[in-house]
């Protein structure tokens, strides 16, 4: 495939004599031209793409001699969370420790949303709403509804306050920590529009601080005033995106949350600057123990719920998550891929687009061509919503399921008992990042806080 | 993050129960600083010539007489040891350089909370209710006095991690917000030759205070220059030997509340420390303006 | 006639903030009092917050954040001044301040009115979302930072960077500005603007004439993201 001005990438046709960069490599030099040709950065949607330290790093321990299985299905092993127990009035009960996080109608086309709430409901878990408010469809059809409060306030009211069952403070997320929401005019339309009160067919801005706090202390009487308006009933989650995460965890527990979310780079967004996903956050591996350690030094691990999402992909990365101390994780890509993104089904209409299947991240494009993160209704209408909630209670189910299958192989009748020491690492960095040893050694690679 | 107070009197009846009066200012701070609690009140100035150290030892059963007696032979010093909490004060008969120099040397696990002819600084980690009672807050007169509650941002609840931070004779800052840059100026003052204890950014703002004055800046030029080469979003309250000093950050994200009577001038973090305060009613209240200095110095009242 | 027997008074030296904000929503869902007086506020947080009803409500001295923050219907005075986020997220009903406002005052309201006496320090109706709001002195710096609509009038004069980054808002200036933000540019005063203009100084007892003010706008040149404009972001 060669560009508009017919040239062709490294790598399509080798032959002896010709040597691809490591530095200037393909992508290196297709964003240079891309640069050069349009004169703006790169915008995309999805996580960080490069290859990074993830759960794959990590591999758990059996049982064996000293360690005894638990035996599928008829001896239990448990998988429910209850979040918010903290302070709120009526904390969420989960029957699996796998949410549905943030995602805006906007983002996300209303039959998106939809699904995403059928399935949840149908798995017994929660989702979660996004940059632009709580729409009709998403309450409806979810049983659990996280409410987030952001920089911009799109669609925030009083009422959707009371009617969601918890409130998600966004101080940032994995892929843009310190960024704020962005929407493209080509997805802002009447609907949209009118939710997040902009004139139709703009490109959005969005603050990245919000306007009417700076800082955990004044965050702490945010939270009050959130826990006054809705008579301390619904839990509230602070979500960071990975930076600090023991000095984050720390102010978060401070600043009153009843729930703490660390995302990791991994984690998706609908649209910002690539620059950004890639450059800026932590693997979602290396935030966990700091954070663990940072509630435990408080005294607050179990009693302020630990949530953790960027690039979580199946029950391998569920238990390995849980067993780092979280005490559930959080999908995005993963939940919009169960539906159907990126589906080799339309393995034409993403070539017509200039993508291919697995490959597709303009979601700020809003051109998709299965429905998803599009808000082009004939478009949208692809996306059966009763077939992807089915899809995702499956992938759910899965998940679920595979996660139950390593904790009983390490002998827990409870994913929450799932520990550090079932775990090992197959590299230094993922060794020191989990702060568990290198297989076949006793040792963690050091790390030091300075002492003051 | 934090909780700051201020107080400055405008009679001696205020003088007399400033403590009484900045404690319940501190105790509204709590929520918003909930790790540690520190206060620097101005007051019994001693000659010139002579040095005021209050002093801090873990130690609940530490000699303080005998180091006193150490200071008395080798340069004179006041009798008595002023004692709350785990702090001392002494006065020695010397300049500051030699009193500290003397304590330094002869007792290097003794932490120097302060120097100077008026400024005593307390500091501990905990509550304010607890700091309260324990350094006995009530009983304390003076000119004038700061407070600070401290929600640790980036570096370690410990005594020293405590605000204020002095940053040269009778001279300490307390401050709410986060800077930035804090790493970078810190390396830049230690080859200026001034130590750090702390990792905390608060003890930067306060060594390049020192590093500027020391340099032979003005009060004012030095408050100029935190606006020029501190980063991030702040409000500091500077305790001087004879006033305090109120600085926003241009962008002036962190809060601050001022207010006046014919009896106080006041400063907090948020109004309800000064709704503690006899005649807060009737004061004049407003809002220091970004990147403005405000300063109030017995002389001027 | 308002006898003094129609009136609920809560004093805050005795009734928590909670017990008074409970006792404010029960009223809203089940009926009660229509007249409110709240005393000794000292500076508390969160006072009168989430009221969804038509009640009156006043509120004896200066206030801490976020008082009367997203207020539906009520009708709410504050006798002194009010903290950080007053009316914030405001959805219909009216806030009076007889006092000033500190910053962020009526942040991302979406409607009814607000109402400031003195002074609006920075960041007055940050991001407002259809608010319409009236400083009878001064503003703050970064007054109607990304305001998308609604209305700003300023009596007094207003602080750097006013309208940064603005969509629709239509803001009225009778003072001086100290500076203008990106995108924001002043605007002709049309027969419209003089209409909804002398509409609100006359809601708000402003004592000020159409004609002292100018109008400031959205130049609307960052609806469409251009490489030429990358200096405004």
């Amino acid at each position: 495939m060669s560009d508009d001005n017919g040239y062709e990438a490294p790598g399509t046709h080798w032959r002896p004599g010709l040597r691809e960069s490591y530095t200037f490599d393909r992508n290196a030099i297709a964003e240079i031209r891309r640069a050069a040709a349009q004169g703006i950065y790169d915008i995309r949607g999805f996580g960080a793409k490069r290859k990074l330290p993830n759960f794959d790093d990590l591999l758990f321990l059996g049982a064996s001699m000293s360690r005894y299985p638990l035996e599928g299905y008829r001896e239990r092993c448990d998988t429910s969370v209850t979040l918010g127990t903290r302070f709120a009035k009526k904390p969420i009960e989960l029957k699996i420790p796998i949410t549905i996080a943030g995602m805006s109608f906007g983002a996300l086309s209303g039959q998106a949303k939809e699904a995403l709430g059928r399935g949840a409901t149908m798995a017994g878990t929660s989702t979660t709403t996004g940059d632009g408010g709580m729409t009709e469809e998403e309450r409806g059809h979810s049983e659990i509804l996280v409410y987030q409060l952001l920089p911009s306030r799109y669609g925030m009211n009083p009422d959707d306050l009371r009617r969601a069952d918890a409130i998600e403070v966004v101080v940032g997320q994995g892929a843009k920590p310190g960024g704020g929401g962005m929407l493209l005019g080509q997805k802002i339309t009447d609907r949209v529009a009118e939710m997040r009160n902009l004139p139709k067919g703009i490109d959005q801005r969005s603050a990245c601080r919000h306007p009417d706090w700076t800082g955990p202390d004044d965050l702490e009487i945010k939270i009050q005033e959130l826990r006054e308006i809705t008579d301390w009933e619904k839990p509230i989650y602070i979500k960071i995106g990975a930076s600090r995460p023991y000095y984050d965890t720390q102010l978060a527990v401070k600043a009153g949350a009843d729930v703490i979310v660390l995302d990791g780079m991994q984690g998706g967004t609908a649209a910002t600057q690539d620059v950004f996903i890639e450059h800026v956050g932590l693997p979602t591996l290396a935030c966990i123990r700091q954070a663990v350690e940072a509630l435990q030094e408080l005294g607050m691990h179990r009693e302020v719920q630990l949530i953790v999402s960027g690039g979580i992909r199946t029950g391998a990365d569920v238990a390995k998550a849980l067993a780092l101390g979280a005490d559930a994780v959080s999908i995005g890509v993963a939940a919009m891929i169960a539906l159907g993104d990126n589906d080799p089904a339309y393995a034409a209409e993403y070539e017509k687009i200039g993508s291919a299947a697995g490959y597709y991240d303009d979601w700020h494009e809003g051109k998709d061509p299965a429905g998803i993160s599009t808000q082009d209704p004939e478009l949208s209408k692809r996306l059966d919503p009763e077939l992807g909630g089915r899809r995702l209670n499956n992938y759910l189910r899965t998940m679920t399921l595979e996660t139950q299958t390593l904790a009983r192989a390490a002998g827990k009748s409870h994913v929450h008992n799932l520990e550090p020491e079932d775990l090992v690492a197959l590299t230094i960095e993922a060794a020191a990042m989990a702060r568990v040893p290198l297989a076949g050694t006793d040792w963690i690679p050091g790390h030091s806080r300075a002492d003051f | 993050m934090c909780g700051i107070v201020g107080l400055f009197a405008k009679t001696p009846e205020v003088e007399a129960n400033l403590g009484a009066m900045l404690a319940p200012m501190l105790h509204e701070m709590g929520d918003r600083g909930p790790d540690s609690a520190g206060v620097a009140f101005y007051r019994d100035a001693v000659p010139a010539g002579h040095t005021k150290l209050t002093l801090q030892h873990d130690d609940p059963d530490f000699d303080w007489s005998a180091l006193r007696k150490g200071l008395k032979e080798a340069y004179g010093a006041d009798k008595g040891v002023g004692r709350r909490g785990n702090h001392a004060v002494v006065v020695a008969h010397t300049d500051a350089n030699a009193a500290q120099g003397w304590v330094e040397e002869h007792h290097p696990d003794v932490k120097i909370m302060s120097a100077g002819e008026a400024i005593e600084i307390y500091k501990e980690t905990g509550r304010p209710e607890a700091f309260i009672e324990t350094f006995d807050i009530t009983s304390l007169y003076g000119t004038h006095a700061l407070g600070h509650t401290r929600m640790a941002t980036e570096s370690k609840v410990t005594t020293a991690g405590s605000h204020p931070f002095s940053t040269g004779l009778d001279l300490c800052i307390v401050h709410n917000g986060s800077l930035s840059n804090h790493a970078s100026l810190r390396r830049m003052l230690q080859r200026e030759g001034i130590r750090f204890q702390t990792l905390n950014d608060t003890e930067v703002a306060a060594g390049y205070m020192m590093w500027r004055l020391r340099e032979g800046a003005t009060l004012n030029e030095t408050l100029e220059g935190c606006l020029e080469d501190l980063d991030g979003f702040y409000t500091f309250l500077i305790g001087t030997r004879d006033g305090f000093a109120v600085l926003r950050d241009p962008i002036a994200c962190k809060p601050a509340v001022l207010a006046e009577t014919d009896e106080w001038v006041a400063m907090a973090s948020e109004y309800r420390s000064i709704a503690t305060l006899p005649g807060a009613e009737k004061a004049r209240t407003w809002e220091p303006a970004p990147a403005t200095i405000y300063s109030w110095e017995k002389e001027k009242v | 006639m308002t006898t003094a027997t129609d009136i609920e008074v809560i004093d805050l030296a005795v009734t928590s903030r909670r017990e008074l904000n409970q006792r404010l929503h029960d009223a809203a869902k089940q009926g009660g009092p229509t007249y409110w007086r709240i005393l000794n506020p000292k500076g508390a947080h969160a006072l009168a917050v989430g009221i969804d009803g038509a009640f009156d409500i006043e509120i004896e001295g200066h206030t801490g954040y976020y008082t009367a923050g997203m207020n539906k219907l009520a009708h709410i005075r504050i006798n002194g001044n009010a903290g950080v986020g007053v009316g914030e997220n405001i959805m219909s009903g009216s806030i009076h301040i007889t006092g000033n406002a500190s910053q962020a005052c009526a942040a991302t309201g979406c409607g009814g009115l607000v109402v400031v006496d003195g002074d609006a320090s920075s960041r007055c109706g940050i991001s407002m979302k259809g608010v319409e709001i009236v400083v009878k002195g001064d503003v703050g710096h970064m007054s109607a930072f990304m305001a998308q609509s609604g209305v700003l009038v300023v009596c007094g004069d207003a602080g750097d960077s006013l309208g940064d980054s603005i969509y629709e808002t239509h803001i009225y200036v009778r003072g001086t500005v100290e500076g203008l933000g990106a995108d924001c540019v002043e605007k002709e005063l049309k027969d419209f603007h003089r209409q909804e203009l002398g509409r609100l100084l006359e809601a708000a007892g402003a004592d000020a004439k159409v004609d002292e003010f100018k109008r400031y706008g959205s130049a609307r040149r960052l609806y469409t993201f251009n490489i030429d404009n990358a200096g405004e972001y």
